[in-house]
């Protein structure tokens, strides 16, 4: 089983390296969308470090959301799904390892790259930290709540925008804590914790329930 | 080696559509036996493949593996289930060999490199082991399909429109294949347009759309 999830994640890395504009998208558009604040809203410090945190989260959905069709629809097009639908593991461990290399493929370089565009905002050090483990601990349920969309959404025509409307409402609930950990971490004592905890069980929650939901909704949509 | 099986399907229909493609087939294979599966375009032979795989729900009907359902005991029936697709089920950028071993994978089988080497070879694609498989033609995608067959431990091989794009020769490495694993006591279930001959006792034929 273990075996079948390390397969699966070495591919989906494979893939990605001989095809490497999808990873290099969204991780542009990340920093793009970040950098084209500053410039409209002017230096003042004040300004910037208020609305750093939510452009910064902001700019990680939608950039979580740019790649997520294809999340299964190459596997859709040339029959690969199909036969993932056929083994006789659970398909929740194919999925879970799919996901998982989306999200090092889309979560992971966000989460490296955020100290460097956070520059732009003259946020203080504590306030990068916390930056990067909000979303750290918060990209991951991004990539698995988006997995239940892509597979709702996959073989339709037009899928990239219900998908958006799916899943963004669904995302609401860890922009506002990912958002609000930044922000706590500007004030001395706020009780970061409490939003990393409330992040950490949004993410373990979707982990758990995703895979499950996504597999049953694969079936159906393959049908 | 290999204990007896049936594959039972009871009065399936199946409507896509409004257009009802067939309605109440029964069909029942043993091991050793053969289905050939004929039909005009359209007239739902990938869909009965797919109903029999379990992978489409049939609007009545039921097919059942050693008489338990397909869908319900899903894990025991796809453990012993190949199903080769109409699509390729090939990565363009993957190489044979890794195309290869990820479907082995996904069988529950995990070859030695020195084992995989040996099945493309056999399935005639010597020298193109670790080619870009983008590079290669429809027939040697099939081909690196095709080499599957080889190294599986499955008992009912589905196989739709195996015989397409391939040349003479991979032609009758296929039919040798295939006519090994009906000796074999396998199940073989094969939809076609071509007339291939196949040296087997125990064959069924169903023409579908008529």
């Amino acid at each position: 089983m273990w075996r079948l999830f390390k397969t699966i994640v070495l591919r989906d890395l494979l893939l990605a390296l001989r095809r490497r504009t999808e990873i290099l998208m969204t991780l542009f558009f990340f920093i793009v969308v970040i950098s084209l604040f500053p410039l409209g809203i002017g230096t003042d410090r004040q300004v910037l470090v208020q609305i750093a945190p939510g452009v910064v989260w902001v700019a990680a959905l939608l950039a979580s959301m740019l790649v997520l069709e294809r999340l299964f629809a190459a596997d859709y097009l040339d029959g690969t799904l199909e036969q993932m639908l056929l083994t006789s593991q659970p398909l929740s461990i194919v999925v879970m390892a799919k996901v998982c290399a989306h999200w090092l493929l889309t979560g992971l370089p966000l989460v490296l790259i955020s100290p460097l565009v956070a520059l732009q905002y003259r946020l203080e050090d504590e306030q990068i930290v916390s930056m990067i483990w909000s979303l750290f601990l918060g990209t991951p349920a991004l990539s698995m709540i988006g997995a239940i969309g892509a597979a709702l959404t996959l073989g339709l025509r037009g899928g990239g925008m219900l998908l958006s409307l799916l899943v963004l409402p669904l995302y609401i609930p860890v922009l506002v804590y990912g958002a609000g950990a930044i922000a706590a971490g500007a004030v001395t004592n706020a009780p970061q914790q409490a939003y990393y905890m409330l992040l950490s069980a949004f993410t373990f929650l979707s982990m758990a329930l995703a895979p499950w939901a996504t597999s049953a909704v694969l079936r159906f949509s393959l049908e | 080696m290999i204990d007896d099986a049936v594959l039972q399907a009871k009065g399936l229909t199946c409507v896509r559509g409004d257009r009802r493609l067939f309605s109440g087939l029964s069909v029942c294979i043993e091991s050793g036996g053969l289905l050939y599966l004929h039909g005009a375009n359209g007239a739902g032979k990938t869909t009965l493949l797919r109903t029999l795989c379990g992978l489409f729900r049939p609007d009545e009907g039921q097919v059942s593996w050693n008489g338990k359902p397909v869908r319900a005991s899903s894990e025991e029936f796809f453990s012993r289930l190949l199903y080769i697709g109409h699509q390729p089920a090939i990565k363009p950028e993957l190489t044979p060999l890794e195309n290869l071993r990820i479907s082995c994978a996904l069988d529950g089988l995990y070859p030695e490199a020195g084992l995989l080497w040996d099945i493309l070879e056999r399935a005639g694609l010597r020298g193109f082991e670790d080619l870009s498989a983008g590079n290669l033609s429809q027939g040697q995608k099939r081909r690196v399909n095709l080499a599957r067959l080889f190294v599986n431990d499955a008992l009912l091989w589905v196989l739709d429109e195996p015989f397409n794009a391939l040349d003479a020769d991979a032609v009758e490495i296929l039919q040798t294949v295939i006519a090994n694993h009906i000796a074999g006591r396998g199940i073989v279930i094969l939809a076609t347009h071509q007339e291939i001959p196949l040296p087997v006792d125990a064959v069924q034929c169903l023409r579908l759309g008529e």
